[in-house]
């Protein structure tokens, strides 16, 4: 095989990367170069230096170390049994290639992550050593987001929280039946046990912390994970619930929804199609729901709403449209968690609402001038001049407020 | 007509005194002209003298109005003067204004300040630096970058903290920021022909720019939305936005209509060396359809247990631990939160507290074997909590195979019951825990059993007087599993 370059390497091992949909730089602690010495910091909020056609951020140097793996994961780009081309940095070229964009202020920091060669300690091992060299050596303060081999041994993954401003395990998939049958070197109690001693380790620092800040942190910006959506059959009630258990058990701060999208040299076991976009935003929208607006999943999926998302309208306007009978609601009078309730309402315009209504009564022109858009919201509300009479009622509100089928803009 | 005249575009400071002045001789906002850029002082011949002029009345504002002017004194609104100038002179007679959002001039002034913070945010983003050689022979950095609005000395100390050991300098159409690696010097603007036009690093950038993106995914204007088309101009990458959408959807397309390939040799090597024998093994002893030759195979085939639904949503099974050796097993009900979490069973609050108990009882904790009934955790979600919920009866029976087997292989003298599901998957005693508590008991094959309460019973007791008396009961019960088995007594 010729040798390859660094430009090469790079070709591949972003391609390789760029399934993984998490790029977040924000919430770790805050730290900066003052003083001269090292390179870097970190705000505390993240920052998207770029963006691709795709819509998504670009905020880390999202790559692999390698894309050689020995599993045969079959949604996985990277399976044993792809044909794609293969490469292998070496831990300098990572380091180097990570100083050398952030210098530039192209990135926040390094997302790494990496196929399973030799065994998941030898990897794991391997993918530490760059953090530890961007940290020890180079005193790199930025952001590190390092991804974690479940089986690894407890000693690699603590240094990989020491170095790492947040470490993560990939759930892959919503049932542990599907795992089973589209990753098979993956134990699925592996992933959950690793998370669950993930949970544990930040706990016992923040708690260390708190006594003393100059107890080490451990994973300060927390754990994500990734599920893959549309690979399998699981529906978006039973993606919802394990998402739900997710947060319970292991106190995630994201689960990132992947729609599952064709990949170079695919598996005949996979569906060919394009990628199910629009159900992934549902589901990001029900995510939301129950994390900032007080919904149980079981609100949102109910037994009048099947176990699929309306894909025409979003979960929270499905939901009031379901529950007609606690509109209008009067915005002068109702309180924090029924306007959360309101399509067209946020947490945001909720906040201003409560403190707007202090000082006088408001009227829907007050309303506009709060919230985002009164199209969907007038519906639902009363104002001091406003009521929505009996469209509430009709059946044609559901068909009214529905995006009109787009043509994707040309660009 | 009064002439107000600022030093610089963003001048706060000099906007703070002149305001204060004439909002202290009561001037009206519409008797006043901003102007930006004189030279000299005497320039302000309208303006009231900064000495010598009596202020008529104090000016009282709230703390969110000098933050808010901060902001807004830097978007590039002409008007923004005049505004904050009304605002304060409104906020006289009204001081709860800033709280009315939806007030026309509230409304306008926060989000001039939200656009000066979203212009600050993307400047921190956007800026692209590129190497030059300075003087020395060193590294140092250039950026051209064009704001919006007057933000430069703003975001300045974002990338002095960021940057601090590198020499760079922003150049900017209206001021220019220079770091030296130890102070910054802020200029006036400069044009972008004093910026270097190349960057080796950026065919790099380019290359992973272009390979991040996914072209199944296609969403164009969720891209502009956040990054607005203005700003591409002085991005290295933009170039390359068109050719990858105009490509993008054949590619899609390709990556459908291939058909799938044969696999690579490698595979194929390395599916002939992979063995799954061990996995199918341990498939069939968890379902009881093979032996179970020693305690670590039971503890294997534990963990991927499937004999009841209670697997789906805990984190692991939480198998029994202890010395193999041990005289005494203690059966809990099941796992908690913090066992689920670790994989370890007695490591959460009842746990800790049983390990006091044992301590005081002046029993070896580490010589003895502590195991659960039920071998997974049962919970409810509510919200982000998990509920303990008790095992019913089939889970209890499910896995009463596994506290078989361990039985079978630690074969202790005694074994104690923490509480009452430990008692029923036990012995099939469904009854009352007390009436069995201070009885010798003694399980099916002859090993001796005692009852006594589980620690999280203890836990749970509100009355603190309640608590010690039962903890003391706890103890005397623990005592006489000394007495039972003096071997677990710890050394004197």
């Amino acid at each position: 095989m010729p040798q390859l370059s660094v430009m090469d390497k790079l070709e591949i091992l972003s391609d390789a990367a760029k399934y993984d949909a998490s790029c977040a730089s924000s919430s770790t602690t805050k730290r900066d170069s003052l003083g001269g010495k090292g390179l870097g910091s970190t705000t505390g909020s993240g920052i998207c230096h770029s963006y691709a056609p795709d819509g998504r951020c670009i905020s880390l140097l999202k790559i692999l170390l390698t894309n050689f793996c020995t599993y045969d994961c079959v949604f996985c780009i990277n399976r044993s049994s792809s044909n794609v081309q293969r490469a292998r940095f070496s831990v300098e070229e990572v380091v180097a290639l990570t100083l050398n964009f952030y210098k530039r202020n192209y990135i926040e920091g390094l997302f790494l992550s990496s196929g399973i060669i030799r065994s998941p300690d030898y990897t794991m091992a391997e993918l530490v050593r760059v953090a530890e060299t961007l940290r020890v050596q180079h005193g790199f303060r930025g952001y590190i987001h390092l991804k974690l081999i479940p089986s690894a041994s407890p000693d690699l993954v603590a240094r990989a929280g020491l170095f790492a401003d947040r470490v993560s395990v990939n759930i892959e998939l919503p049932s542990e039946a599907s795992l089973k049958s589209f990753a098979p070197e993956k134990q699925p109690r592996d992933i959950s046990a690793a998370m669950g001693g993930l949970k544990l380790k930040i706990e016992e620092s923040k708690a260390e912390r708190a006594k003393t800040s100059k107890a080490p942190s451990f994973s300060p910006a927390g754990q994500s994970t990734q599920m893959i959506v549309g690979a399998d059959g699981a529906s978006d009630a039973a993606i919802l619930d394990r998402s739900a258990q997710l947060y319970g058990s292991f106190g995630l701060k994201r689960v990132y929804y992947s729609a599952f999208s064709p990949i170079p040299d695919s598996s005949s076991q996979l569906p060919l199609a394009e990628p199910p976009l629009l159900r992934e935003h549902r589901l990001y929208q029900a995510d939301w729901l129950t994390r900032f607006y007080g919904f149980e999943v079981g609100e949102i999926l109910d037994r009048h709403s099947g176990d699929m998302l309306d894909l025409a309208i979003d979960p929270k306007l499905a939901w009031a449209l379901r529950h007609r009978d606690r509109f209008p609601l009067d915005v002068n009078s109702a309180d924090r968690e029924s306007l959360l309730r309101v399509p067209g309402l946020g947490p945001r315009s909720v906040k201003r609402i409560l403190d707007m209504r202090r000082i006088k009564r408001l009227r829907l022109e007050d309303v506009g001038k709060l919230a985002r858009s009164l199209t969907t919201l007038r519906n639902f509300i009363v104002t001091a001049d406003w009521r929505p009479g009996a469209t509430l009622d009709s059946d044609r509100l559901r068909q009214h407020l529905a995006p009109k089928p787009q043509q994707l803009a040309l660009f | 007509m009064r002439v107000a005249q600022l030093a610089g575009e963003a001048d706060f400071a000099g906007w703070r005194e002149q305001a204060r002045l004439l909002a202290g001789q009561g001037v009206p906002a519409a008797e006043v002209v901003w102007q930006v850029g004189g030279q000299a002082a005497d320039l302000f011949a309208e303006a009231p003298a900064s000495n010598g002029a009596v202020e008529t009345r104090a000016l009282r504002v709230p703390a969110a109005f000098p933050a808010l002017a901060e902001q807004v004194i830097c978007h590039s609104d002409p008007q923004r003067f005049s505004l904050l100038y009304r605002l304060l002179l409104r906020l006289q007679d009204e001081p709860q204004l800033l709280k009315v959002a939806t007030d026309p001039d509230v409304h306008r002034a926060d989000a001039m300040a939200r656009s000066v913070r979203r212009d600050m945010h993307k400047m921190t983003a956007f800026v692209r630096f590129r190497e030059v050689t300075d003087e020395d022979g060193g590294e140092a950095f250039i950026a051209w970058f064009e704001p919006e609005h007057f933000i430069v000395e703003r975001v300045a100390s974002f990338f002095v903290k960021r940057f601090a050991a590198m020499r760079w300098s922003i150049l900017t159409p209206h001021r220019s920021l220079h770091w030296d690696g130890a102070q910054l010097h802020v200029l006036p603007g400069a044009s972008q022909a004093q910026a270097p036009t190349e960057d080796a690093m950026e065919a790099y950038w380019r290359t992973y720019y272009a390979n991040i993106f996914n072209p199944a995914r296609l969403k164009v204007k969720a891209m502009k939305a956040e990054m607005p088309v203005k700003y591409w101009r002085n991005l290295p990458e933009a170039s390359l936005i068109a050719p990858l959408i105009a490509g993008a959807s054949r590619r899609a397309q390709e990556m459908v209509m291939t058909a799938p390939t044969h696999p690579p040799e490698r595979h194929l090597r390395q599916a002939a060396r992979s063995d799954t024998g061990q996995d199918e093994a341990r498939e069939a002893q968890q379902r009881g359809e093979a032996p179970v030759a020693s305690w670590a195979e039971a503890a294997a085939a534990a963990r991927i247990c499937t004999r009841c639904d209670l697997y789906c949503h805990a984190t692991q099974t939480v198998f029994g631990e202890g010395p193999l050796s041990a005289p005494v097993m203690f059966v809990g009900e099941q796992p908690g939160d913090q066992e689920d979490l670790a994989g370890k069973p007695f490591v959460g609050p009842a746990g800790q507290l049983f390990d006091r108990a044992m301590a005081q009882a002046g029993l070896d904790r580490s010589r003895a074997y502590v195991t659960n009934a039920v071998k997974h955790f049962k919970f409810q979600l509510r919200g982000k909590r998990r509920i303990h919920q008790k095992p019913n009866a089939g889970e209890v029976k499910a896995c009463r195979f596994w506290l078989g087997l361990e039985r079978d292989f630690v074969k202790p003298q005694l074994v104690v019951a923490l509480g009452a599901t430990a008692l029923h998957a036990l012995t099939g005693h469904s009854g009352s825990l007390m009436s069995m508590r201070d009885r010798d008991l003694s399980l099916d094959d002859g090993t001796r059993l005692l009852a006594t309460v589980h620690p999280s019973y203890l836990l749970r007791l509100p009355d603190p007087e309640a608590k010690q008396r039962e903890m003391a009961r706890f103890i005397a019960d623990l005592d006489r599993v000394g007495e039972v088995v003096p071997a677990l007594r710890l050394a004197a």
